[in-house]
């Protein structure tokens, strides 16, 4: 279970640059999220680690030891593939153990560590099947036997839940989340789903156009995001953004723009750093029917979706679209104009121009 | 009235289609089952014939000479077929990857197929010429003994293995390399992850993934292969001796140089009886593997249900 390090790593394809320099440290025993959109590197990152894609510079250590001049099955890694790659010709028996076959373990071991994976995974009744026979669930998990049996010091994920049913994700989810506290490697998991992210990860690694924008725990990424990009990634429904003055009035800072003005909770380092012209964070969720939590907003209701104990309301501040996430006890029409409260320490500042969080507060997270 | 009409109808579109098969393709074939049961010769007309009953194909059966043309016709099929799959299958798995200039490449390498057969007896006729050949010739300037290619019976056999599977191992080769390159790329990548090299990759997971298009390919070679004959005509004639005198060659010469029609119709129809059993193994096949694939299917749906 090494630690692994990307040191200034690398990768172009032909004249396109998918990676820039990338330096991340995975610490042993961590189970490691790389989150971020399509195309921002994530899966060509995992690749590299595995060994299926060559380096165009720099290089990946495990602990001291160099690896990626080694060829895959030199590395010490297992991998879960997004379309579970199983060889469709060998039964469930023969996919899980394939890798223990080629390196000659003996019979009875390779059988004892089929069953056990299978059994932990709920698919020893499926053995003697071939991979066409079984549903996509089931293929998951095979996938996922496969890698087990290995005992490999590393594993791998690919988007290992996209292509299931949204059901299904959920259920796979906990699983895995249950199976990552059982055992105790290094794991490396991609996703475009913030959600899983926020779910699995110890660290989470929130990539974009092939650079590290921020890395921590789900907390952390949640409640401090060092810039835009993140503040919007992370979180469901995402964080509304609206741009905004920083007013001085009566000694307190005010955000003011159209349809709100909002106090703020002292950060004086905004206006110190000269910048008056922002956009200011709310987390949907930060809305609030208790007025005395805060400043009140306007906000004119368009659509009202009804999602049991919370209801999302897409809504208008001024000409901005705004959503806030508010409990179900209050039922709320379109084309209703409500008040809600924000709390002054809800609100985040950006730099208008890059993104770049201003003035953070009370626990800085250095990333 | 109107619904029988329409019943009636695609019957009526069909007709054209079917009149054009029945006097194109069943007429001819019926016409040599008849002739089979005759002693025909040519200069008679076909109502003057001798009718023989099964005479010609008990001749046949007891005839020597045919039997060696039958056991030629095997013997060169399973050869060639076996080195055109061992050589096509290979060229196509070191052939699949992304290099500069591979596309021309393929492209030469599929050329022999292009070439007319005759064309290709002819080029081979010359090459294996005993004294102006260029393959004698390369041999006398290495100072080797001259090789008999076409005048000695087992050289004249391998000659002809050697044209036959110099023309048509592109066949198998672009239906391989095809094949190779539908496979699914990430079971390759988990199969390198889980520790396989070059060899075992090939071994088992390539070869058993593209195991159904290989032996369709193979059949499609054999059926071919049993019904060679311009490129042996042109090359040895059937000889030295019956050495290379496969069935195809056999009928010819039976109705042109020995002018029994009756006999060389029973040859054809003895030939014909190998390809059908063969074509139906072909489709058995097929429909064992459909078949196996429903059942996996229905296997699945009785399980998700």
């Amino acid at each position: 279970m090494p630690q692994i390090v990307f040191d200034g790593v690398r990768k172009s394809f032909g004249p396109t640059e998918v990676l820039p320099p990338l330096d991340l440290t995975l610490e042993d025993g961590e189970f490691t999220v790389l989150v971020g959109p399509s195309g921002c590197g994530k899966s060509t990152t995992l690749r590299l680690l595995a060994g299926l894609e060559t380096l165009s510079g720099g290089e990946i250590r495990f602990d001291d030891r160099r690896i990626d001049t080694l060829e895959p099955k030199e590395r010490d890694i297992a991998m879960v593939f997004q379309d579970y790659a199983l060889y469709p010709h060998m039964s469930v028996a023969k996919n899980m153990s394939f890798a223990l076959r080629l390196a000659r373990e003996n019979k009875a071991e390779i059988e004892r560590r089929v069953h056990a994976a299978a059994t932990t995974l709920g698919i020893d009744h499926l053995l003697d099947r071939k991979p066409a026979a079984l549903s996509g669930g089931q293929r998951q998990r095979v996938a996922m036997g496969r890698a087990l049996v290995r005992d490999a010091s590393v594993f791998l994920f690919d988007e290992p839940l996209s292509n299931l049913d949204a059901k299904l994700r959920a259920r796979m989810r906990v699983e895995l989340g249950e199976m990552r506290t059982r055992i105790d490697k290094n794991m490396v998991y991609v996703t475009h789903d913030q959600v899983e992210a926020m779910t699995l990860g110890d660290r989470i690694v929130v990539l974009k156009d092939g650079a590290i924008q921020q890395q921590g725990s789900a907390e952390e990424l949640f409640e401090n995001p060092v810039n835009r990009f993140v503040a919007g990634f992370i979180g469901s429904p995402t964080m509304n953004f609206l741009p905004a003055t920083i007013q001085e009035r009566d000694g307190a800072l005010v955000a003011e723009g159209e349809g709100f003005a909002l106090p703020l909770a002292g950060p004086r380092q905004a206006i110190e750093s000269g910048a008056r012209e922002v956009e200011i964070g709310i987390r949907p969720s930060s809305f609030t029917t208790d007025m005395g939590a805060g400043a009140p907003v306007e906000l004119r209701v368009s659509v009202a979706e009804y999602l049991g104990a919370q209801s999302v309301l897409v809504t208008r501040c001024g000409p901005h679209e705004v959503l806030a996430e508010v409990a179900s006890t209050r039922r709320f029409k379109p084309g209703e104009t409500a008040t809600f409260a924000v709390p002054p320490d809800a609100i985040l500042l950006f730099d208008r121009e890059t993104g770049r969080r201003l003035a953070v507060p009370q626990h800085p997270t250095g990333g | 009235m109107l619904a029988n009409a329409s019943r009636l109808t695609p019957y009526l579109f069909l007709a054209p289609a079917v009149a054009v098969m029945v006097v194109a393709l069943l007429y001819p074939l019926g016409y040599a089952i008849y002739a089979s049961f005759l002693d025909w010769n040519p200069s008679q007309r076909i109502g003057e014939a001798e009718w023989v009953g099964l005479r010609n194909y008990a001749y046949l059966l007891g005839d020597a000479a045919f039997r060696e043309s039958f056991w030629v016709t095997i013997r060169f099929a399973a050869i060639v077929v076996t080195i055109e799959m061992v050589l096509g299958v290979g060229l196509a798995l070191l052939l699949d990857r992304k290099l500069r200039g591979m596309t021309v490449l393929r492209t030469v390498f599929i050329l022999p197929m292009m070439i007319a057969p005759i064309v290709v007896g002819l080029m081979w006729r010359y090459m294996y010429h005993p004294t102006v050949g260029t393959l004698n010739r390369t041999l006398t300037d290495l100072g080797l003994p001259p090789a008999p290619w076409l005048s000695d019976g087992d050289w004249a056999f391998a000659s002809i293995i050697i044209a036959d599977v110099w023309q048509w191992t592109p066949f198998i080769f672009i239906l391989a390399l095809a094949a190779l390159q539908s496979l699914p790329r990430s079971a390759m990548e988990a199969a390198r992850i889980d520790g396989a090299n070059g060899w075992q990759l090939i071994w088992h997971v390539k070869i058993p993934l593209m195991m159904p298009v290989l032996i369709v390919t193979a059949l499609l070679r054999l059926i071919d292969a049993f019904k060679v004959l311009e490129v042996i005509l042109v090359l040895t004639n059937g000889g030295p001796g019956l050495s290379t005198e496969i069935v195809a060659l056999r009928i010819a010469r039976t109705a042109q140089e020995f002018r029994d029609l009756g006999v060389a119709s029973a040859m054809s129809n003895l030939l014909l009886l190998l390809l059908l059993a063969l074509t139906i193994a072909m489709f058995g096949y097929t429909r064992w593997a459909d078949a196996r694939a429903a059942r996996l299917a229905a296997a699945k749906e009785a399980e998700v249900g």
